[in-house]
């Protein structure tokens, strides 16, 4: 890689011992993907998709606090990922022991540290920064240091900013140094799809099913997807994003992708047609035939597998406004054609702090309350990453949950059955 | 015995018990569990991988066409990697992904620990190399498998 002297006196030491490692990480990040240099972060703010301070991570504290007593903070304020923790959620006490005397232990220290390196502020965390009401949604063309699979995926993809699938800590030494390595998802040639997908179903497919499937499909290849805008139009109006945000999450966790073209849709998709797809493509074809068998792939882990749900989680990733308010009028409609007042599985939905200020000034909040459902700005996956909760029957529409924990999956609307008592899934 | 050359991630030598993943490897998934609750054998609980889960991984040479999953992936190899519970090397058949480059480039920076990881090794590789044969890793990238 060709260094500025700035950056070779980086590596040598100019600023110090710590420095010189962070220098020397992201050069040899550089290096394995035959990057040839440094290119500027031009976002205004990063994000981490570390939130969460667990025992068994603390050697990433421990190296953070290297770098805050290096003077090494970062360059932009950044969002992260969801707090780990909110004591609205249903949490036995035997939970709760596990989740304070052995599992988040380090929630204070890192939460500080968070203040240190250069948090916005206390609602910066959730997956879905990009959302309006946060406001850290990158401009296209935006070279970003962020990591969080379904953010990043939804910033190349739908905002046409460039940021590479980074780890954890990875992204923050990015921040630090003011700069990343160019390769992959930065570059033109590395956003050209290797894959392209022809969505053939006859109603409109689960935005994370199809994103699971050609997750699981495609690796971490580039898709490019034909057939989508039949159902989801030609303009990125909020329906369209909302789709995309869950359909995303769902390709970066079930496969590792970090960027999907949708054909008419997505901005460089848009411009570029098909000109983004690679010589000698290979093409994958989905119906709803596809759809039911990728589904019925689907490990169910419980030990009961015709366990009654004790629990339900929706928003993996963070809902937005639209989905609270969507989903209250839907809820409440079932549960009155059901002819019930309460939900009959405890459930919560999960959306940004911000978010759900901006809910809660509106009538939709009461409605929601009304109904039992419990809303919280927590890590879902962050909540369920326990051995007490691989016991508990939760169901959910995230199959970004069910690839990390052992909640199962069901389309949105078998989840607003099963929730408003209309039937209890098996 | 078969050979097979790669290129070097982190520079390195070990011998040991193959351990092979012909799926991705979900590292978030197959980590968590064990690194939390303490786990010695560092079984795998990825529910998805059927080649690997609940099997242990500690000292294990990890064969691999890529990691997948959460971008939490590198700093869950670091954290394996700083107290000790990191494969005993990790062997890529396809091009390293970026959340498993991260995590070995900063075991290998930021820890003593030493785990060699190689990458390019081919589709002959893994389809060559079985759970339980003996993998020897040189620090030229020659991957020998018996």
């Amino acid at each position: 890689m060709r260094l500025t002297p700035e950056q070779q006196a980086l590596l040598d030491g100019s600023r110090g011992e710590v420095m010189a490692k962070v220098m020397k990480t992201l050069v040899m990040y550089g290096d394995a993907f035959g990057a040839e240099k440094m290119v500027p972060i031009t976002s205004r703010y990063g994000h981490t998709v570390i939130s969460f301070g667990l025992k068994a991570m603390k050697p990433v504290y421990d190296m953070y606090d290297r770098l805050i007593a290096a003077g090494l903070v970062s360059g932009q304020e950044f969002t992260a990922d969801p707090r780990p923790l909110d004591k609205n959620v249903p949490s036995s006490l035997l939970e709760n022991i596990v989740f304070k005397k052995f599992m988040y232990t380090e929630q204070a220290r890192y939460e500080k540290q968070l203040a240190e390196l250069g948090i916005i502020d206390s609602k910066g965390y959730t997956c879905t920064c990009y959302q309006d009401q946060v406001g850290n949604k990158p401009a296209k063309g935006d070279i970003l240091s962020w990591a969080e699979s379904s953010a990043v995926v939804y910033a190349n993809s739908v905002l046409g900013a460039r940021c590479n699938r980074n780890s954890g800590m990875i992204e923050l030494m990015g921040s630090i140094a003011g700069f990343v390595p160019e390769f992959g998802l930065l570059t033109d040639e590395g956003r050209k799809a290797g894959w392209v997908v022809e969505v053939r179903c006859e109603k409109r497919p689960e935005a994370q099913l199809l994103g699971s499937a050609i997750g699981m499909k495609v690796m971490e290849e580039v898709p490019y997807i034909k057939g989508l805008d039949k159902w989801l139009g030609t303009g990125l109006d909020e329906e369209a994003c909302t789709y995309l945000k869950d359909f995303g999450a769902a390709t970066a966790s079930n496969g590792s992708v970090g960027l999907y073209h949708v054909e008419n849709l997505t901005p460089e998709a848009v411009e570029q047609g098909e000109t983004l797809i690679k010589e000698g493509a290979k093409v994958y074809v989905v119906d709803d035939a596809e759809l039911e068998r990728v589904r019925a792939s689907y490990p169910v882990i419980w030990k009961n597998a015709d366990a009654k749900p004790e629990l339900c989680f929706v928003g993996c990733p963070h809902m937005t406004l639209r989905q609270l308010q969507d989903w209250t009028d839907n809820v409440s409609r079932a549960l009155r054609a059901n002819g019930r007042g309460k939900i009959a599985v405890p459930t919560v939905f999960t959306a940004p702090p911000a978010v759900i200020e901006e809910f809660e000034k509106g009538p939709y909040a009461a409605r929601l309350k009304d109904t039992g459902i419990i809303l919280s700005y927590i890590c879902p996956l962050m909540y369920m990453n326990n051995p007490l909760c691989k016991k508990k029957a939760v169901i959910t529409s995230s199959n970004k949950l069910r690839t990390y924990t052992s909640a199962r999956y069901y389309p949105e609307a078998d989840i607003l059955n099963i929730i408003t008592g209309k039937e209890v899934g098996k | 015995m078969k050979q097979f050359k790669g290129r070097v991630i982190v520079p390195g030598c070990c011998s040991a018990e193959a351990l092979v993943s012909r799926g991705g490897f979900n590292t978030l998934a197959s980590y968590q569990m064990a690194l939390q609750f303490g786990d010695k054998q560092v079984k795998c609980g990825d529910q998805n991988n059927a080649d690997i889960y609940k099997k242990p991984m500690l000292g294990k040479a990890l064969c691999l066409p890529q990691t997948i999953g959460s971008t939490t992936g590198g700093m869950v190899l670091y954290t394996a990697c700083a107290v000790g519970k990191q494969p005993a090397c990790m062997l890529f058949s396809m091009p390293i992904d970026s959340l498993a480059a991260s995590g070995a480039i900063l075991g290998d920076v930021w820890t003593d620990s030493s785990m060699p990881v190689v990458d390019m090794l081919g589709q002959e590789f893994l389809d060559y190399v079985q759970t339980g044969m003996t993998v020897t890793v040189s620090e030229d990238g020659l991957v020998s498998v018996e």
